[in-house]
């Protein structure tokens, strides 16, 4: 028995790993999870093809998972939401944004409401929204959390818990829609492109559901990469990620995202979330 | 009857649970649910498997981390067992077992990362804590005399192997082979955080309400479960053993110097990292303390008490599905007999179906995760603490109604025993009301850990606290909860050991959860 937990250890131990000059990114799992092996996967094949070296894509369960990950050097590139990415970057030193795409310098977050409520479609944030139910979605989401609880503590001036009756999260964008349309929550806030994306899909019944409220723009979904790559990779290695990831250009790899393209982005560019992450003490 | 102090006790669990349910918030809110219950029935009656790349690969993993994890929990549970009279040893397998799988695997996926290691560890540790505990029991409980009349100077493991073990094997065995369906379902929960089981899948596919993939997903393991026995052979046992390691997968490299860092900068206090001194760590953990801990303790005290409860009262209900007392040949033979027919096969076929059907509901009760149910209720009911209760007591319920029908297949009824619910409510539930309340006080900490899942819901209970820590990646936080959520759970352990002493409730090997 002893020989074989012995066996087992070392076979455990020494498990054949990615060999040390594969290059492995992840994704933040914010929608159409089970497609993401998929999408990525492409996103993989044109990788290797652009930078000659061996590209592998892992998927993760949940935001904090895609960060750690990063931290820990088991992934070296990420696509991260706003607020994912800035937590990221505070860990690993000299790490930047890449790339985010077109829509993603300008996104927003949708309220949205079941036509229960008797709310109407584009009334704002009112008072009529107190003591109802609301759900976010992932807790570490720029738009399902961050950005909306920040709208709503500007428009109420208190927190969410105090405001709605009952506050859940809901886990990630499209269970947040499919609560709010069965009424199982009175509101909701959602990621305005999954919204988009489900409405043109014909997978919401918007005589259910209506979109109350739309927040202003702010920066989200970003390239990251880790700032040690070029000694692992060669020099000027990051620069060719980010050409790379800029030149895409194949209409189905950028419909899966969903983005029109890629734009060069900075780590500066989300200096707004941060401070509205520090703010709602979501980050130290 | 009011002076059996095991119907005091039961009838103070109620009146409590009672107590609980004025507090609790357990309103109805949902507004139309038919639209994606609907799809989530279509998807059950029609699944679909197609939609799954890996489904194999995900069911050998699943398998795997289940008998490694199991395998080495057990290993070390036993050499564990033979020192167990010190209280450092009981003390630290009560910590490691107070602390949930789900717990385990985030906090080594933080610097094994998304490694085999981590799985496997978030089950072998735990589960030796338990193993441990019943294997020591096991052993205690075992007849003295042997080893008493044997020469001095005998070998002390040949006198353990020809006395003790020899005894207690077929417990020990028991035990193992039903910690075996645990591990198969911790297994497939780990997918839930990454590891790359049913559970992974399953999460994605519920996620996205792509419910003919979750309804696939669940067929196949409800068959799993349901047909253990089947494959789990004795002699098969080794050779799951020695293959088993061999397809975990590889998963990602472990970058070694995650570990110190996880131990001497993730898990130090923030203050303490930053320099603020004893009193800036006073005032961190004070406001823990006021806005997460305190409140989390009451919603998981009130939850679980209500759940507990409930889950209890499922079980008294179902158990005799799968009791032979109830619906297996000899009951109906009875029957048969009494109506004066003395035909016995005449009601065979149909009492196998409702025998099947009896094992087949409460298969579904125990393996369908609690995170699922709560999804499906909330739909039903809004959110509030009714679905988490509900859910919590149907996989809790389901899992002591099997192990206490099982247990009533050791009870010997007279051929002349009565039938129907005299036999139910005279004869079998109060032999079996003795063995049913230990499990329920086993089951009480599990309950207890389970309550972490419900995020989904608004309910702030401690485990709530946990993930939004660990999502907010401030492992510092996550630590101290995580510590006094195993304080909670060592707390009621002990009560419910008290409560087990005061009534006598023995136990044996099957009875523990």
């Amino acid at each position: 028995m002893l020989k074989r937990l012995t066996l087992a250890l070392t076979v455990l131990l020494a498990a054949p790993v990615a060999s040390a000059d594969t290059f492995v990114f992840t994704a933040i799992p914010d929608e159409d999870e089970t497609r993401l092996q998929q999408r990525f996967q492409n996103v993989a094949d044109y990788l290797e093809e652009q930078l000659e070296v061996d590209v592998r894509f892992v998927p993760v369960k949940s935001y904090a998972a895609a960060v750690t990950a990063f931290r820990n050097n088991q992934v070296q590139l990420a696509w991260f939401g706003g607020l994912s990415g800035v937590q990221a970057r505070a860990r690993v030193p000299n790490s930047r944004a890449l790339a985010q795409g077109v829509e993603d310098a300008e996104f927003m977050t949708y309220f949205i409401a079941n036509q229960n409520t008797g709310l109407d479609a584009g009334e704002g944030l009112t008072d009529k929204m107190r003591d109802m139910t609301f759900t976010f979605g992932s807790k570490g989401s720029t738009s399902g959390r961050l950005m909306p609880e920040y709208y709503l503590r500007e428009a109420f001036g208190q927190p969410p818990e105090e405001v709605f009756s009952r506050v859940g999260f809901s886990g990630n964008h499209s269970r947040t829609i499919s609560l709010v349309a069965s009424g199982a929550y009175d509101l909701g806030a959602v990621n305005y492109t999954v919204w988009e994306n489900e409405v043109e899909a014909g997978n919401i019944d918007t005589d259910q559901v209506e979109v109350v409220w739309k927040t202003p723009n702010y920066p989200d979904y970003q390239w990251t990469i880790r700032g040690d790559v070029d000694e692992r990779f060669g020099a000027g290695f990051a620069d060719r990620v980010q050409q790379a990831l800029l030149n895409m250009d194949d209409p189905e790899l950028l419909e899966s995202f969903p983005r029109s393209g890629f734009i060069p982005a900075s780590n500066d560019d989300y200096a707004i979330i941060e401070s509205v992450g520090k703010e709602l003490d979501l980050i130290d | 009857m009011w002076h059996s102090a095991t119907v005091r006790l039961s009838l103070g669990f109620v009146a409590l649970a009672i107590l609980c349910l004025g507090v609790a918030d357990l309103s109805i809110t949902a507004h139309d649910p038919w639209h994606e219950l609907g799809r989530l029935l279509q998807g059950l009656v029609q699944p679909d498997v197609s939609d799954v790349d890996h489904l194999w690969v995900a069911l050998l993993r699943t398998l795997a981390f289940a008998f490694v994890g199991v395998g080495l929990g057990a290993t070390a549970g036993f050499l564990l067992a033979l020192i167990f009279h010190s209280r450092l040893v009981r003390s630290l397998c009560a910590f490691v077992r107070a602390i949930h799988e789900l717990f385990w695997a985030l906090i080594f996926l933080q610097f094994f990362g998304l490694h085999p290691l981590t799985g496997v560890l978030a089950i072998a540790l735990p589960y030796a804590g338990v193993f441990a505990k019943v294997f020591a029991e096991i052993l205690e409980e075992t007849d003295p005399l042997p080893e008493q009349v044997l020469p001095a100077g005998s070998g002390r493991l040949s006198t353990l192997a020809y006395t003790r073990l020899h005894e207690a094997w077929p417990h020990l065995v028991s035990y193992t082979s039903y910690r075996l369906e645990c591990g198969l379902r911790s297994s497939a929960v780990l997918g839930f955080v990454g590891m790359p089981t049913l559970g992974f899948y399953l999460e994605s596919a519920f996620a996205q309400g792509h419910y003919d993939t979750v309804g696939a997903l669940l067929l196949l393991f409800y068959a799993v479960i349901a047909s253990l026995r089947l494959w789990v052979r004795p002699l098969l046992v080794p050779v799951y053993l020695v293959v088993a390691p061999f397809c975990l997968g590889s998963g990602l490299p472990i970058v070694w110097s995650n570990v110190s860092r996880f131990f001497t900068e993730d898990i130090v206090p923030s203050p303490l990292r930053h320099g603020e001194g004893v009193s800036g760590l006073m005032s961190w953990l004070g406001d823990i303390m006021t806005s997460e801990a305190l409140p989390g303790i009451w919603h998981t005290l009130v939850l679980s008490q209500i759940a507990l409860v409930l889950t209890g009262l499922l079980a008294l209900m179902f158990y005799p599905l799968v009791s032979r007392h109830f619906f297996q040949g000899r009951s109906w033979h009875g029957r048969w007999a009494l109506s004066g027919r003395r035909q016995a096969g005449a009601g065979r076929p149909g009492n196998r179906l409702t025998h099947l059907l009896g094992h087949g509901l409460l298969v579904v009760m125990r393996s369908t995760p609690e995170y699922l149910l709560a999804f499906i209720l909330l739909q039903l009911w809004g959110p509030s603490m009714l679905p988490a209760v509900v859910a919590l007591a149907i996989h809790n319920g389901g899992i002591i109604a099997h192990l206490v029908g099982r247990r009533s297949n050791e009870v010997r009824l007279r051929p002349d025993a009565p039938h129907g619910l005299v036999r139910y409510a005279y004869e079998l539930t109060p032999r079996l009301y003795g063995p049913f309340l230990a499990l329920l006080f086993y089951r009480w900490e599990i309950i207890m850990r389970e309550t972490a899942i419900l995020g989904i819901l608004g309910i702030t209970t401690l485990g709530f606290y946990v993930d939004s820590a660990i999502q907010e990646i401030r492992f510092d936080r996550a630590m101290v909860l995580i510590l006094i959520t195993a304080l909670l759970n060592i707390g009621v352990d002990v009560l419910a050991r008290h409560l087990r002493a005061r009534l006598r409730l023995r136990h044996t090997a099957n009875c523990e959860p």
